[in-house]
């Protein structure tokens, strides 16, 4: 049943996000301290979890399925997301705000840099061998022009 | 006749926002191929599109959610609203390889920390610069350059005027909306191919609407390893802005 991983991952994301609120209320901080790692976590080992018992059932399957719908949902939900910032008051914000953004996004970058290039970790495989709908049309489309030349 | 159809779309605003976001990617899809032949992401357009939206959106109705303020999008504030966002991040956890993700828990961790301590130091050394003197400005504004929920949080516990909290949330989006438009540009710069990287990023550069906005228009795989650490960042920055930092602050400029 698809709606097992739904509600699977309604779970996990409630009880994730309760406990963040719990901390953020044991360390006396108005905010959500982690809530959506929390969450991951708890769907990580929910996996982990299926996998070793009942693999490649037919329940088990259907029930990935309801969790990585939402998985691919996650862009257009950015695109809404970024439709509803408030951009207005951010361009209003003048030199204090922009100079400031732009001056801890460039320190952060360099530091992103410096690190991962010290700390060098294993590439993801090459999209082919996992090919998502979305990036094998553009695969289709880039091969096109080179064989119509 | 215009009455009707929009009472109907009114009426269904969560499936409006679907179709609008549905004909947003769609139509950045075609931009994408067509414009820079595949090489700028169609998510970033989307995502481009979806912040000028926002913009005219506020400008429109004087109100601060973007277009979700317009009535007939209304639904947009709800798909791309904190309940449906977290859950739709939770959900790319299912990709993720555990493994990886332990072994870049430690470096996680020290980018975490480095992400709120940097963006800090650069937000209060600019509202230095600008004739802020008083240690409750400076470290609101420093605040904000962490994220822009660590700001107004910072701001309501240590006293700022609303005009310095105003202005650290704006420090704070411009921050978020640059680490969504730049980082598909910026991701070969940054090393950013490998879930070790992504962790680093997503400790380092906060927000998690920015980091998992510009990972997802760099490679969707990465999302969840960014969102992974950028989820601690905001409540770390909340602990340690009004707290910490806002002594060291204090002591130095009394």
């Amino acid at each position: 049943m698809i709606v097992y991983g739904v509600a699977l991952l309604a779970i996990c994301t409630l009880a994730g996000v309760i406990i963040g609120d719990f901390l953020g209320v044991l360390l006396g901080v108005q905010s959500n301290v982690g809530g959506v790692g929390i969450a991951m976590i708890f769907l990580i080992c929910a996996r982990l979890y299926m996998h070793k018992h009942g693999s490649m059932s037919h329940t088990t399957k259907e029930t990935e399925l309801g969790v990585s719908f939402w998985g691919c949902m996650y862009i257009p939900i950015v695109v809404a997301m970024a439709a509803q910032q408030n951009v207005v008051t951010a361009l209003h914000g003048g030199p204090v705000a922009l100079i400031g953004a732009i001056g801890s996004v460039l320190v952060c970058g360099f530091a992103i840099t410096v690190i991962s290039r010290s700390h060098k970790g294993e590439p993801l495989p090459a999209e082919p061998i996992e090919p998502l709908p979305e990036k094998s049309i553009e695969l289709n489309i880039t091969a096109a022009p080179v064989g119509g030349r | 006749m215009w009455d009707v159809i929009k009472h109907g779309l009114e009426h269904n605003s969560l499936v409006t926002a679907f179709a609008l976001v549905g004909v947003i990617m769609w139509i950045s899809a075609i931009l994408s191929k067509r414009l820079t032949r595949g090489r700028v992401h169609g998510s970033a357009i989307a995502i481009v599109i979806g912040l000028v939206l926002a913009w005219v959106g506020g400008t429109l109705s004087g109100g601060q959610k973007g277009l979700a303020d317009l009535t007939l999008f209304s639904g947009i504030g709800l798909m791309g609203g904190a309940m449906l966002r977290d859950f739709a991040i939770v959900a790319t956890a299912f990709e993720v390889q555990a493994t990886e993700a332990r072994k870049a828990g430690m470096i996680g961790a020290v980018a975490l920390l480095l992400g709120t301590v940097l963006p800090f130091i650069v937000g209060a050394a600019v509202a230095w610069a600008f004739g802020y003197r008083d240690a409750v400005s400076v470290t609101t504004i420093g605040a904000g350059a962490v994220t822009y929920i660590v700001g107004p949080v910072t701001g309501a516990a240590i006293g700022a005027t609303s005009d310095v909290v105003a202005l650290s949330i704006a420090t704070g989006l411009i921050k978020a909306i640059m680490v969504m438009v730049f980082t598909p540009a910026a991701s070969r710069l940054m090393g950013l191919d490998n879930p070790r990287s992504a962790m680093v990023f997503g400790g380092l550069a906060g927000t998690v609407s920015g980091v998992t906005a510009g990972l997802a228009a760099t490679d969707r795989r990465l999302v969840p390893y960014g969102a992974l650490t950028a989820t601690f960042h905001t409540g770390l920055g909340c602990l340690l802005a009004p707290s910490l930092f806002f002594f060291c602050v204090r002591g130095l400029i009394g």
